[in-house]
């Protein structure tokens, strides 16, 4: 039995390991260090907890801890990378599920916890900070299902509206609050649960209007909740070590959606609001949609044109997620580099399906992550490039974002891949993107298209290149 | 029980000086502190690392394995400890599965060789 004090400072050291565990991936070098500081820092924790006085249930808590760490570590190693976005969002649910859980039994118990005074009655501060814990985690624990199913495909990713939407989602919100409030003043069971069904109920609700590729954002926002939820665990147990990495992982999150909505110039109300993308493509300048000319081209054709330019920028998307094409993608960098052609790949913030996707695709398809650049950092390079390959990319390339202030995506920061001398897009059709716009790049002088999966696409360009 | 707890050692404090603030106030210090700190070093997390921050985040909140870890420690089995045992399985999946799935993430960022 440790004191106290010695308590404390483990889950101070706790803290600290975390925050260096965050810190760690300001570079992939120091990254996996970082992962290292992490692991030993919850192992601490863990450690510390089990050995307090009153935790005397080892057997059972050991069975839990195994059945999880088997569960977990399968899973971490077959997860195909592909399925990233959908991982974490069932994780995060995990989360929200467990403080529920963890805020039930507290009520269930709450002389275990410390936090009631000696009649066995709960703290009044302890019965509001429950409250919180609980209704975070519970609208965690559904919203983050729901954006679950939408990236896993077992749920429409299209957005789900009817008129009164959010009139209800603020009725049951001020359901959900008053419930709470009841909840506090008399202690019973029947508020309680009342206000976590009503929590579920608000997490669907507030996720079905939001279209697939919002997704990005909702998982970063979700990533948050589930912090501020560990967080309001840690205010009722009086435990500042899950307030830190609570509030760690909640602002984590929290710049996580403020960089994603910059990324696509909206603001988190409007994403929130839903609906964005389920409308019939809207027609830029009037005629947008009428037939243009364009050119299209062979595998050959886009072959001859790489073989002859001495820097290339690959522009990946969504598109080669979803074909799995990355690693036919590498094949053809690879083949590029052997003729002595610089190749770089420019990365939009929000390509992929949640922040980040892309560059662990292609990390996972062996590709340098110093070749692979973000957005600000290569911009200025796409005038001096030869040819530009967009794959599977589609709204982030389309020029109307600067040049058409009519355009729903006009002040969109795009990858100016229009600079560029030469522009290869390899695209299954001449099909709208989420935002249901027309893409001007694709009717340029400069552009051709090959009409292909992104996968077919590269095998062709592979074969063609030797 | 309570005296091992570090919220407790601010309530016995304040039994003696009547000047101390409540506990929940030191809390809520080092809650908006932590934020200052999260706001600061994620920022300058790069971006390219952005999907296993949260991976790794996910096994960070999965911290509140220690309250379910206390919410399970008593021998007597009754829905108290049984919700928390199952909260310490779900926690503990998060955990190693944050953790590992991070670790193979990061392995991958390689070098130009």
């Amino acid at each position: 039995m440790l004191s106290a004090n010695i308590v404390a400072l483990a889950y101070l050291v706790a803290s600290v390991l975390i925050i260096l565990a965050l810190k760690g991936l300001s570079s992939p070098e120091s990254s996996r260090r970082g992962n290292t500081f992490g692991m030993v820092g919850l192992v601490i924790a863990v450690v510390i907890t089990l050995q307090l006085s009153s935790v005397q249930n080892y057997t059972w808590i050991f069975i839990a801890i195994a059945v999880g760490a088997l569960i977990g570590g399968v899973a971490a190693r077959k997860i195909p990378m592909t399925h990233m976005p959908q991982t974490v969002a069932f994780m995060h649910s995990l989360v929200g599920l467990a403080a529920v859980l963890i805020a039930v039994s507290a009520f269930a118990n709450p002389v275990g916890y410390g936090i009631a005074d000696t009649f066995g009655q709960m703290h009044v501060s302890s019965r509001i900070e429950l409250f919180l814990g609980a209704f975070i985690g519970a609208i965690t624990f559904t919203a983050s299902l729901i954006a679950f199913g939408k990236l896993h495909g077992s749920l429409s990713g299209r957005p789900v509206t009817f008129s009164g939407q959010h009139i209800l989602n603020l009725i049951l919100g001020i359901l959900m609050i008053g419930a709470g409030v009841m909840f506090c003043i008399d202690l019973t069971w029947t508020p309680f649960l009342a206000m976590l069904f009503v929590a579920m109920l608000l997490g669907v609700l507030l996720i079905i209007p939001i279209g697939g590729a919002d997704m990005p954002v909702i998982v970063s926002m979700l990533n948050s909740y589930s912090g501020w939820a560990a967080a309001g665990i840690g205010f009722t147990l009086g435990n500042n070590m899950l307030i830190v990495a609570g509030a760690l992982v909640g602002s984590s999150g929290a710049i996580l959606s403020y960089i994603m909505c910059k990324a696509m110039n909206r603001s988190l109300f409007h994403v929130l609001l839903g609906g964005f993308g389920n409308h019939a493509p809207v027609a830029t300048g009037g005629a947008a949609l009428e037939a243009r000319p364009f050119k299209s081209g062979s595998a050959e054709d886009a072959a001859f044109l790489l073989k002859n330019a001495r820097s290339v920028v690959i522009v990946p998307g969504y598109g080669l997620a979803v074909a799995r094409a990355q690693h036919a993608l590498k094949e053809v960098v690879d083949k590029l580099l052997e003729q002595d052609i610089q190749v770089k790949f420019a990365i939009h913030p929000v390509a992929g399906r949640m922040p980040g996707h892309m560059n662990v695709l292609l990390a996972e398809a062996d590709v340098p992550y110093d070749i692979v650049h973000e957005m600000d950092e290569i911009n200025p390079e796409f005038g001096d490039t030869d040819v530009v390959l967009v794959i599977g990319a589609n709204d982030v390339t389309n020029p109307a974002a600067k040049t058409d202030p009519t355009s729903p995506i006009y002040g969109m920061p795009i990858l100016d891949v229009s600079k560029a001398a030469h522009v290869l897009v390899i695209k299954r059709s001449l099909s709208v993107g989420y935002a249901g716009l027309d893409n001007d790049l694709f009717y340029m002088d400069k552009t051709m298209m090959i009409f292909d999966d992104a996968k077919k696409a590269c095998e062709s360009l592979i074969h063609v290149l030797d | 029980m309570c005296a091992s707890l570090p919220c407790d050692m601010a309530g016995q404090a304040a039994a003696h000086v009547s000047q101390t603030p409540d506990p929940f106030m030191m809390s809520f210090s080092v809650f908006i502190l932590a934020i200052f700190v999260g706001y600061h070093v994620v920022w300058n997390v790069t971006p390219a690392l952005h999907t296993p921050l949260m991976s790794v985040t996910n096994a960070i909140s999965s911290i509140v394995i220690v309250g379910a870890i206390i919410a399970s420690g008593p021998i007597e089995m009754n829905l108290a400890t049984v919700l928390g045992l199952i909260a310490v399985g779900l926690a503990s999946v998060n955990i190693f599965g944050g953790f590992m799935v991070t670790q193979r993430m990061l392995a991958m960022f390689k070098k130009r060789s």
